[in-house]
C-alpha cells in the first residue's frame, strides 16, 4: 500500500535516528510515585533498527468517521454539544529532519472542561458532561498537517503528593511510518502555571523539552465568534537516508 | 563555529496515564458509539494465512503485581516473514493480515490476550535470519516512555539459538525473559518491569 496515494515518492526504508533518551523523561522519576515500581532498572539493549523496527502498519483515511476529529459533537446527543471553552487544536507532525509526516494516525483523549474523565477509575468531584466522551482521532494530510475541535480540558487533583494537580492537558498517541517511531505524549497550554508544578512534567529534565510540549495560542487560526485556536507541532524520530547503504555481498 | 545542523528534537514522551482506554480502546473503556470498534482489536480473519496462536501476556511491577491498567501493542510479520508495510520492499505480505494489534490488560486479572498467527522469519541487516518474533510496545500509568521488547517462541529453540538480537544479550541468563512458553495453542509471556527476572527492554 502506498504511504500517500497519488504521490510518486518512493517509500523511505532507512533506519531511524537514535533516540536522545536524555531529552525524554527517564523511566524512574521518584516525584511521580507510580514510576518507582514500574521503571526498568537494567540497561536497555541497544541495536540498530532491523526490519521489525523500520516497518509499521498503514492507517487509511477511510477508517475515519465524520465526527472523529470533533470532540464537541462526537459523543453529544443530536443538536447538543459539549460544555466548555471551545478550541481548535492544529499543527503538523514532522520528523527530526523537519519533513512533514503524511498519513500519521493521531489519537487524542482528555478530561472534560471540569477536569473529569469519562472512566470508571476517575472519581473526581467535578461532574461528567453527558455530551462529552473525551476521545478523538485523525490522520495527517500530505504535509503532515492535522486539526481537531474540542473543549479545553480542566486541571484536576490526583493522588500523588498531598496536593498535586495536573495542568490542563490533552493526551496524544502518534503513529508514524515505523513501529520504532511510536510515541505517546501530552500537550499543555501556554501560560498554565500548573505546568511547572507538575511531577509528571517535571520528569523531563530540560526546560526546552518541556516547552516543546506547550501549545501556543494562535489568534490567526481562531474561528471568529466560535473557537480559540492552539498550535501544537509534534516531532517523530527522523529516518536516516540510504544514499550509501552497506549491503553484504549477495544481497 | 561550524555550520548548524538543522534538526528538530523528537517530542518528549509523557506517560499514557491511567485513562489510556479513553483514547486507544474507548469501547473497552465504556465509551461506546464514537468508533465502531477498537482499533487493532481483531488481527485475523478466516482468510489470514498461518498457524493460529494466542498470546497471554502480563506486565508485572517491582512487587510482582500484574498491571491492570497497561496497554500493549504488537507488530509482527506474516506467516512468510513479510511485513504488511510500504517500507518492506522484499515482497508482498498477506493482504489479509495487517500484523498490528492493540489490547488493554484485563482490569481484574491483568492478562492481555491477542489472537494472531505465528510469524515467519525476517532477515537481519546482514541477511542472516532472525528467529520468529513479535515486537511489543508497552505503555501505562507510571511508564514515562513506552517500553520496547520482543516476544520469541519456546518451540523455536534452534532459531532462537542463532538469532542475532538474542545473541547480543551479554548476560545469557536474561535471554529467557524474551521467550514465551507454549501451552497448547497459547504462548504465556510475563513481562517483568523490575527485579531479578527483569525483561530485556530495547533501545533501537
Amino acid at each position: 500500500m502506498p504511504v500517500d496515494a497519488g504521490s510518486n515518492r518512493r517509500p523511505e526504508t532507512g533506519a531511524f535516528f537514535q533516540r536522545d533518551r536524555s531529552w525524554h523523561p527517564p523511566a524512574l522519576t521518584p516525584d511521580y510515585k507510580t514510576s518507582v515500581l514500574r521503571s526498568p532498572q537494567k540497561a536497555l539493549l541497544a541495536f540498530d533498527n532491523t526490519a521489525s523496527e523500520i516497518t509499521g502498519p498503514v492507517f487509511g483515511h477511510a477508517m475515519l468517521g465524520e465526527l472523529d476529529a470533533d470532540l464537541i459533537h462526537n459523543f453529544a446527543k443530536s443538536g447538543e454539544s459539549a460544555i466548555g471553552e471551545r478550541i481548535i487544536v492544529y499543527g503538523r507532525v514532522l520528523d527530526e529532519r523537519g519533513v512533514g509526516v503524511p498519513g500519521a494516525l493521531l489519537e487524542f483523549w482528555q478530561a472534560n472542561a471540569g477536569g473529569r474523565y469519562r472512566h470508571k477509575k476517575d472519581g473526581y468531584l467535578a461532574p461528567l458532561d453527558p455530551n462529552f466522551g473525551g476521545c478523538g482521532r485523525t490522520i495527517t494530510d500530505a504535509d503532515g498537517g492535522y486539526a481537531f475541535r474540542t473543549v479545553k480540558p480542566g486541571p484536576y487533583p490526583w493522588p500523588n503528593g498531598p496536593n498535586d494537580w495536573r495542568p490542563s492537558h490533552i493526551h496524544f498517541s502518534v503513529f508514524g511510518h515505523g513501529f520504532a517511531q511510536r510515541l505517546i505524549t501530552q500537550m499543555y497550554f501556554e501560560g498554565d502555571p500548573l505546568i511547572w508544578r507538575c511531577p509528571i512534567v517535571g520528569g523531563i529534565r530540560d526546560k526546552a523539552a518541556v516547552e516543546a510540549l506547550i501549545a501556543v495560542l494562535d489568534m490567526q487560526s481562531t474561528a471568529p465568534m466560535d473557537a480559540l485556536a492552539y498550535k501544537f507541532d509534534i516531532v517523530l524520530r527522523g529516518r536516516r537516508s540510504t544514499l550509501f547503504e552497506n549491503r553484504p555481498e549477495g544481497n | 563555529m561550524a555550520q548548524a545542523l538543522t534538526r528538530l528534537k523528537e517530542s518528549p514522551s509523557q506517560t499514557a496515564g491511567p485513562y489510556v482506554h479513553i483514547g486507544l480502546t474507548p469501547n473497552f473503556g465504556g465509551i461506546g458509539g464514537v468508533y465502531p470498534t477498537d482499533l487493532g482489536s481483531t488481527m485475523i480473519t478466516d482468510k489470514t494465512k498461518g498457524e493460529r496462536i494466542g498470546l497471554r501476556i502480563r506486565v508485572l511491577d517491582g512487587t510482582g503485581t500484574p498491571l491492570r491498567d497497561a496497554l500493549i501493542e504488537i507488530w509482527q510479520a506474516d506467516a512468510n516473514g513479510f511485513y504488511n508495510s510500504p517500507t518492506d520492499l522484499r515482497g508482498d505480505a498477506d493482504p489479509d493480515f495487517q500484523g498490528w494489534g492493540r489490547q488493554p490488560t484485563d482490569m481484574e486479572t491483568g492478562i492481555c490476550t491477542f489472537q494472531t498467527i505465528k510469524p515467519g522469519r525476517v532477515p537481519f541487516g546482514d541477511g542472516r535470519l532472525m528467529a520468529p518474533h513479535i515486537s511489543l510496545w508497552i505503555v501505562a500509568r507510571g511508564i514515562n516512555i513506552g517500553l520496547n521488547t520482543r516476544l520469541y517462541f519456546s518451540d523455536e529453540a534452534k532459531a532462537n539459538a542463532e538469532d542475532p538480537i538474542l545473541a547480543r544479550i551479554e548476560h545469557k541468563v536474561r535471554v529467557p525473559t524474551l521467550i514465551a512458553e507454549r501451552q497448547g495453542d497459547n504462548y504465556i509471556f510475563d513481562v517483568h518491569l523490575q527485579g531479578e527476572k527483569e525483561t530485556v527492554f530495547f533501545d533501537s
